[in-house]
């Protein structure tokens, strides 16, 4: 090992020299497609034109983030990117936890299979495909309408046009997308148990439901946690393409986030500037959550992305 | 004698089970298949309204479409006289098949690169691509990009900004990682370098994975309509999902082209032209499940 590290930097230069020539591609891609565009954050605080450049445009100092914090739709935007986030952990994180807990208890093969395979389905479902589906099954003549028409009794109109919908429509349209898909890392974690321990718990006398929670749960707690904090650190970062395939000028009030935002003042607008104040402030957002999500479950329960 | 018994049933996972047992058996079994027909019955309804005529569609305010009714294949004949969409999939297949050529190549040099522990500035290379998962330029930074590279209305800026899934590219190194190094030691002292090393031994070794990751690209350009929408103002040149979501959910594009008589076929073209665009998935899907339920085992297992 010694004689390794003597080695000088130009013969472990040579030795490998294949190595680091096809590490060029890949250097200049993470360079030009994620570095460069961190250093265009600058624009951020300049009053970028195309005609001057991002080096020629004039400072503008923090005027763009004092202007978005004081924009009326400000904590509109926040509001509806929490909510929307929050509603989704509540349904969503849980949703296929609780399948793969069911899918688990099935002994029947055939029967398993059959209906995991189906649930995996929607995942590969495009989502223009489902926004699509969703608009047509939500008109006012639609199937979900009709369906909510005759079981709820709602009133009668294109539900993607009422603001008060749109929540529930984007949260229970990912369950159906995701949710089968999103049971398999369960059921992997749920397939890596240990079945003497279900046996020995057999024997001191436990049922269905103990081995439930002394083994089951337990052996899948970590892959929980873990999920957990990603989700976490990812609450405010509800993506755009969703959003914009949705909604519409009349459900702004519920559906606008920070990112669908961003994407109509930055690029449909042409605010570059403002539009980088904006996503900086969002990545920026990000990275705390995600930062704090790990460190705090680091504390309580030694596991952590790193 | 009892208890032998007994234990075997328990090695079996077939104890006698309970009364409360029984009835969540029961409740399981009925929930799980309400479930099925639940997720499945979104997509038989676009295919039976497909062949619907469209009147019927509008008009049958509390009726669950159970099989097509005055069954016509009035929409496909609209979808097929509509060249956007064949020529969407021109695009989205040349997108696709480049696309993924280049995402494998720049994916498996890269995994190859931080599975050597042993080389220079590698820990360094490895924080610097890590950072990326966690913070990145943003939406307009990119575009500006990409416009001052000259990529617009170029399908290539479709291709080089996602050039490598950090994600895929971890998955990537750990299955290099599981080769023994006794294997890449025998090639070194055989005199073969890290080219023959890579193409030669190891990534033959690694097809499993790597055809994984082939399906999860692919299926990401097949899919993809974002990055098309900002960058390609040119209709010639859109893939397929972007022309879907002009006739989905922008306006009723194919109604009113070609006068009334194709308005009133409006909502069924939409659903002719899911089920056309949704055909190829539905295809394959059958033959890579399988690969792809493995490729998320690997990333839980990582994870």
């Amino acid at each position: 090992m010694e004689k390794t590290n003597s080695y000088s930097v130009k013969y472990r230069l040579k030795k490998n020299k294949w190595a680091y020539i096809m590490l060029i591609p890949v250097v200049l891609y993470y360079f030009i497609f994620h570095y460069i565009p961190m250093f265009g954050i600058v624009i951020a605080f300049k009053d970028y034109t195309p005609f001057k450049g991002i080096i020629g445009s004039e400072w503008a100092g923090l005027k763009h983030f004092i202007s978005f914090f004081n924009n009326m739709y400000f904590w509109r935007l926040i509001r509806n990117t929490v909510l929307i986030s929050f509603y989704d952990l509540l349904f969503n994180f849980p949703a296929p936890v609780i399948l793969a807990l069911l899918f688990n208890e099935v002994r029947n093969r055939h029967f398993k299979r059959t209906v995991q395979t189906i649930s995996y389905f929607p995942h590969f479902i495009s989502l223009v495909v489902m926004c699509g589906m969703i608009r047509s099954f939500t008109l006012s003549e639609g199937i979900i309408t009709n369906f909510l028409v005759s079981i709820a009794g709602i009133e009668r109109e294109s539900l993607l046009q009422n603001a008060k919908y749109f929540r529930a429509i984007y949260v229970l349209s990912s369950t159906w997308k995701e949710v089968g898909w999103n049971s398999i890392i369960y059921m992997a974690a749920l397939s890596g148990i240990n079945t003497e321990l279900y046996e020995s718990c057999e024997i001191d006398g436990g049922g269905k439901w103990r081995k439930a929670w002394h083994v089951t749960l337990p052996g899948i707690r970590n892959t929980i946690i873990l999920l957990f904090i990603l989700r976490t650190g990812a609450l405010l970062s509800v993506g755009s393409e969703k959003i914009i395939l949705l909604y519409n000028s009349s459900t702004y009030e519920t559906a606008d986030v920070i990112s669908s935002f961003l994407y109509r003042k930055g690029l449909q607008e042409q605010n570059w500037s403002y539009g980088a104040t904006v996503g900086l402030f969002n990545a920026l957002i990000n990275l705390i959550f995600i930062v704090l999500a790990n460190t705090t479950s680091r504390k309580f329960s030694e596991t952590s992305l790193w | 004698m009892n208890t032998v018994i007994k234990k075997q049933h328990a090695a079996h996972g077939l104890r006698r089970e309970g009364a409360g047992e029984r009835v969540f058996n029961c409740f399981n079994y009925l929930f799980l298949t309400l479930l099925g027909v639940i997720l499945l019955y979104p997509l038989y309804y676009v295919i039976a309204a497909s062949f619907t005529d469209t009147n019927y569609l509008i008009s049958s305010a509390d009726k669950m479409l159970l099989y097509p009714h005055n069954a016509t294949v009035e929409a496909y004949k609209v979808v097929l006289k509509y060249p956007l969409i064949w020529n969407g999939y021109k695009n989205t297949i040349f997108i696709a098949a480049v696309g993924v050529l280049v995402n494998m190549a720049m994916t498996i040099m890269g995994g190859y690169y931080i599975s050597r522990k042993d080389l220079l500035f590698r820990n360094f290379i490895v924080k610097a691509v890590l950072l990326t998962m966690f913070f990145s330029g943003g939406l307009i930074p990119n575009y500006l990009l990409v416009k001052s590279l000259g990529l617009l209305n170029s399908p290539f800026a479709l291709i080089l900004p996602g050039a490598i899934s950090t994600y895929n590219m971890i998955i990537m190194r750990s299955a290099f990682d599981a080769i023994p190094s006794e294997l890449t030691d025998a090639v070194e002292i055989d005199g073969g370098n890290d080219v023959v090393l890579l193409w030669n031994i190891l990534v033959p070794i690694t097809i499993p994975t790597i055809m994984v990751l082939v399906l999860y690209y692919l299926v990401g350009h097949w899919n993809s309509w974002f990055p098309a929408m900002i960058y390609m103002s040119d209709k010639e040149r859109w893939p397929l999902q972007l022309v879907l979501r002009k006739i989905l959910i922008e306006t009723s594009e194919l109604s009113g082209e070609a006068g009334s008589d194709v308005q009133s076929i409006g909502e069924a073209v939409k659903y002719a032209v899911i089920v056309v665009s949704t055909i190829p998935v539905l295809a394959v899907y059958p033959l890579i499940q399988k690969h792809f339920v493995k490729g998320a085992m690997i990333g839980s297992l990582k994870g």
